[in-house]
């Protein structure tokens, strides 16, 4: 009995998977090639961050220039991801609860800044605002500065952040189909007490997985901030821009600082998107075994 | 237009709209305008002067290799994944989408440090004669970097999906495991694949970021694209800027049709 | 409540959902909308509950129009077909959700909405799960937890979307024992859709059946079951041999089975369409009057026989059932008998 039992699993297994050694083999190259790849560069940054020490390091990150650069990174982004919250909301309620004509058109409009150049998307602001653009004379005659100063900053940072939340929720809202509001409207409920009591709490893990990817985005943000910030030391730097700053300067404990800082918003990022994914699987599994649950007599 | 039971339809759509043609449609309408201002012979002076022949070769050349790259080992990566255990499984798989979440920035620094002449790759790899940094194939290892996690995501989920009784009948018939991989497991993931190979092509090309400190930005060899408009522009040449933009912008605009195309492919081979 | 709609006209693209409905429900009744997928059952009860809106035509509710009337504000309790509890509240933030939506001035305080709440949750014998989320909850808890938010609002009609469609056959059949047992104790008007004729004929006080659209019959379940109206209905609801043949002074003859035809007085023979329940075919081993035939296959099936005969090598297999309360079957595979019908309709065409 015992033998035929091996016999049996040792044939399955030879139908349906490869020989130990293949497994060994591959599962093998492809960790080689993410610790080449991914993990040598992550570590890297802070090997190099504390290069000179901890007292360099600390010095790095208070320096006035550093600091503002923070608080501009944080100021971008603290505009940028509300603003593209309100509109993935809406764009997902609109495209997700209603037929209309345009829709894929809309749909692909959302993608496409994903597919534009982070140089490109700097660069059409300054067409549009730049002093030698269209509305540039006028703006300055009025005192107002967009770009090479913060409004620039946080318009670029909109455009390449635009897709994160209309992407996520979309998928999600159309899943759930229109079946709650309806149930919400027969019991009374206005629009409004709709969206905030039953809409928005069924999505809330779907829209905070959008806002992790778009403020990871929106903090890190290098090209497209590059073209509109004019590279003002103190003034219109991001944290990114100063890295860049401080490299080509040479002041690589400096630059790898404040790079490990951004390293670190990367790190967090990918722990609170696995942890929402690995959520997100367990509640799908506990309502499947639900939904699957011998009835109670 | 028919009456709506669901309220709010007016409101969303019109300020997702409104919203959209503010941030996206009419700053992309203004760098067609201003490409187009150039009128048809300079337009076609700037798109195919040597310099930005030499970019364009350099920019969707390196993308290209990184996204084959990428095709190989996000395929052997996501099969890996998927298929077979080993510990550290779940950091493994929370790893693979570092390049969304590093600042590009970073990324660059981190890449040229690395494979620079001193760097824990580069010395190695130059004492064997292969210079990377400032080298159009230190391009390529950035843009295989960015371009990472696109076909890892695209194919797991399709993979994870397969039903193994596939499998299981292809080596009831008689084939064997290269067999069935090549006729069953092949066909059935090819869609995603490229769908991800083209995503991560899409995005090297317009990368800026991660690729400025490893290139050397030494035009005619290496020097990309991005950093052409880039250096027209701080020239205040906007038209030639724009010009250089609408070429990357049309392409982008194929690729993404392309990969729409490929994505409804994708969802039918699945739920076929 | 009653409810009345009016020439009711409803498309979706190319598809004629609805066709021309006109119906009445009375105050107080349990009415069943009967009808095979598609048949444009659900459209009917969603644009009675304003979740739709018709193309022509009009919905009275009470005698007063409401066609424009906004669904917020028609004052209908819908039971959706798969519940549609909020996932994230509580069974009990679910019962009380209708009445925490109020406008504060008609809002009831805290205590009172609680109050309703846990009596609403005793009328559906659940009230121990008011802490659980519906993910922790069985299928038919789910579906009485749906019918108590519905109720919470007091709703002057009830609407029901397959209430059952989505459980397993044996709650099924307690679940439609006790809502019939509810709707006596509350008296709300209520209308209900299904695909299921059993379950239309033992809960509903009458059935509207509906096809491709259109109203087929109105009528009491016994009605319905007793004399179809249509050749639809007499297909859709019971089992019936469907025998084709001609009529012609009074007859109708199918392969010598002769059922009274008085609609086809007529001397000239007309094609036509016979459906004979199983149950009103005598069958005689000998010497019997009707036509002959020989048994095909016997098989007991509860407290019944089901025999096929065939008649002739023409005609189809005849499906008859007899009662049987055991001991041996009157009848062995092979056997010489006599068929003739009890009773049946005949349809032109």
């Amino acid at each position: 009995m015992a033998t035929l039992e091996i016999n049996v699993s040792r044939v399955t297994e030879r139908a349906v998977s490869e020989a130990p050694w293949l497994r060994r083999l591959l599962v093998g190259i492809a960790l080689v090639f993410l610790l080449a790849f991914l993990l040598v560069p992550l570590f890297l940054v802070f090997r190099e961050a504390f290069s000179q020490g901890a007292r360099v390091y600390l010095a790095a990150l208070s320096n006035p220039d550093a600091r503002h650069a923070i608080k501009l990174t944080l100021t971008a982004a603290a505009v940028a991801v509300p603003l593209n919250v309100i509109f993935g909301l809406a764009a997902a309620w609109a495209i997700s609860k209603f037929r209309f004509r345009g829709k894929q058109v809309m749909i692909t409009l959302i993608d496409l800044p994903f597919a534009v150049s982070p140089v490109i998307a700097g660069l059409i602001y300054v067409l549009l605002f730049g002093s030698r653009g269209w509305l540039g004379p006028w703006l300055e005659n009025n005192g107002l500065h967009i770009i090479y100063a913060v409004p620039g900053i946080v318009l670029a940072t909109v455009f390449v952040t635009f897709p994160f939340v209309a992407r996520e929720l979309i998928p999600v809202m159309q899943e759930q189909g229109v079946t709650h509001e309806e149930a919400a409207l027969t019991l009374g409920a206005g629009g409004w007490q709709t969206f905030w009591r039953v809409t928005l709490p069924s999505v809330k893990w779907g829209l905070l997985y959008g806002v992790i990817l778009c403020n990871a985005r929106a903090m890190g943000e290098f090209g497209a901030v590059s073209v509109v910030s004019g590279h003002i030391r103190g003034k219109t730097n991001t944290l990114p821009l100063h890295v860049e700053i401080l490299y080509n300067e040479y002041e690589f404990a400096a630059a790898f600082a404040c790079a490990s800082l951004l390293a670190l918003l990367a790190v967090a990022t990918l722990i609170a998107k696995s942890a929402l994914e690995y959520k997100h699987q367990r509640d799908r599994e506990r309502s499947l075994r639900a939904a699957a649950r011998q009835e109670e007599p | 237009m028919a009456k709506r039971v669901i309220p709010g339809f007016g409101l969303s759509l019109g300020f997702a709209t409104f919203y959209t043609s503010l941030i996206v449609f009419i700053p992309l309408a203004a760098l067609f305008a201003k490409g187009l201002s150039l009128g048809g012979a300079d337009l076609w002076r700037v798109v195919s002067d040597p310099q930005a022949l030499a970019s364009y070769k350099l920019s969707f050349g390196a993308a290209l290799a990184g996204a084959l790259i990428n095709l190989l080992f996000g395929g052997l990566v996501a099969w890996v994944l998927v298929r077979y255990a080993f510990p550290g499984k779940r950091i493994v798989d929370a790893l693979v989408d570092l390049p969304f979440a590093l600042p590009t920035a970073v990324a660059g620094i981190a890449l040229t440090e690395l494979y620079g002449r001193n760097g824990w790759f580069g010395a190695p790899l130059g004492e064997l004669g292969l210079k990377v940094a400032y080298t159009p194939i230190g391009v390529t290892v950035a843009l295989t970097f960015i371009g990472l996690p696109f076909v890892v995501r695209t194919v797991q989920p399709v993979l994870a999906g397969l039903d193994r009784e596939l499998e299981e009948a292809a080596a009831s018939l008689g084939a064997d495991r290269w067999q069935t991989f090549r006729r069953v497991l092949f066909p059935a993931l090819l869609p995603a694949a490229l769908t991800g190979f083209a995503l991560a092509f899409a995005r090297a090309v317009g990368e800026y970021g991660s690729v400025v400190f490893i290139s050397g930005n030494m035009p005619f060899r290496t020097e990309i694209t991005p950093l052409l408009i880039y250096s027209k522009l701080e020239q205040y040449d906007y038209a030639a800027a724009s010009a250089l933009g609408m070429v990357m912008l049309l392409f982008s605009f194929v690729l993404l049709l392309l990969i729409n195309g490929l994505q409804f492919w994708t969802v039918k081979r699945a739920g076929g | 409540m009653s409810i009345e709609v009016r020439d009711l006209s409803k498309r979706f693209g190319a598809f004629q959902a609805l066709d021309d409905v006109s119906l009445t429900f009375n105050s107080g009744e349990l009415v069943a909308l009967l009808g095979p997928s598609g048949c444009g059952k659900t459209t009917l009860l969603r644009i009675i509950a304003g979740l739709e809106y018709a193309d022509t035509g009009a919905v009275l509710l009470a005698g007063e129009d409401a066609t424009a009337t906004h669904v917020r504000e028609r004052g209908v309790g819908f039971v959706f077909q798969h519940y549609a509890l909020f996932r994230h509240m509580t069974v009990f933030d679910n019962v009380a959700f209708g009445l925490s939506v109020r406008p504060r001035r008609l809002r009831p305080d805290k205590g009172d909405i609680a109050r309703r709440v846990h009596r609403l949750l005793e009328l559906v014998q659940l009230d121990w799960l008011a802490d659980r989320y519906p993910d922790q909850l069985s299928g038919g808890q789910r579906q009485r937890i749906a019918l108590a938010r519905a109720l919470a609002v007091e709703p002057r009609v009830l609407l029901l979307d397959e209430p059952f469609g989505a459980l397993d056959a044996r709650v099924r059949k307690d679940l439609r024992a006790w809502l019939r047992r509810l709707h006596d104790e509350l008296h709300v008007t209520s209308v209900f859709v299904t695909h299921d004729q059993e379950e239309a004929l033992e809960v509903a006080d009458r059935v509207v059946v509906i096809n491709q659209g259109r109203v087929e019959q109105v009528g009491t379940p016994q009605e319905i079951y007793n004399s179809p109206a249509t050749p639809f209905v007499y297909g859709f609801i019971g089992d019936a041999n469907r025998l084709s043949g001609q009529a012609a002074a009074g007859w109708a003859d199918f392969h010598g089975l002769r059922v009274a035809a008085p609609e086809f007085g007529q001397s000239e023979p007309r094609p036509v369409t016979g459906y004979i329940r199983p149950h009103d075919i005598e069958l005689k081993s000998e010497g019997g009057t009707g036509v002959a035939g020989r048994v095909e296959s016997v098989a007991q099936v509860g407290a019944a026989l089901r025999i096929s005969v065939r008649v002739g090598e023409s005609a189809p297999s005849l499906q008859v059932e007899l009662p049987h309360h055991g001991g041996h079957w009157p009848f062995a595979v092979g056997q010489a008998v006599h068929a003739r019908p009890r009773a049946g309709r005949v349809f032109a065409g």
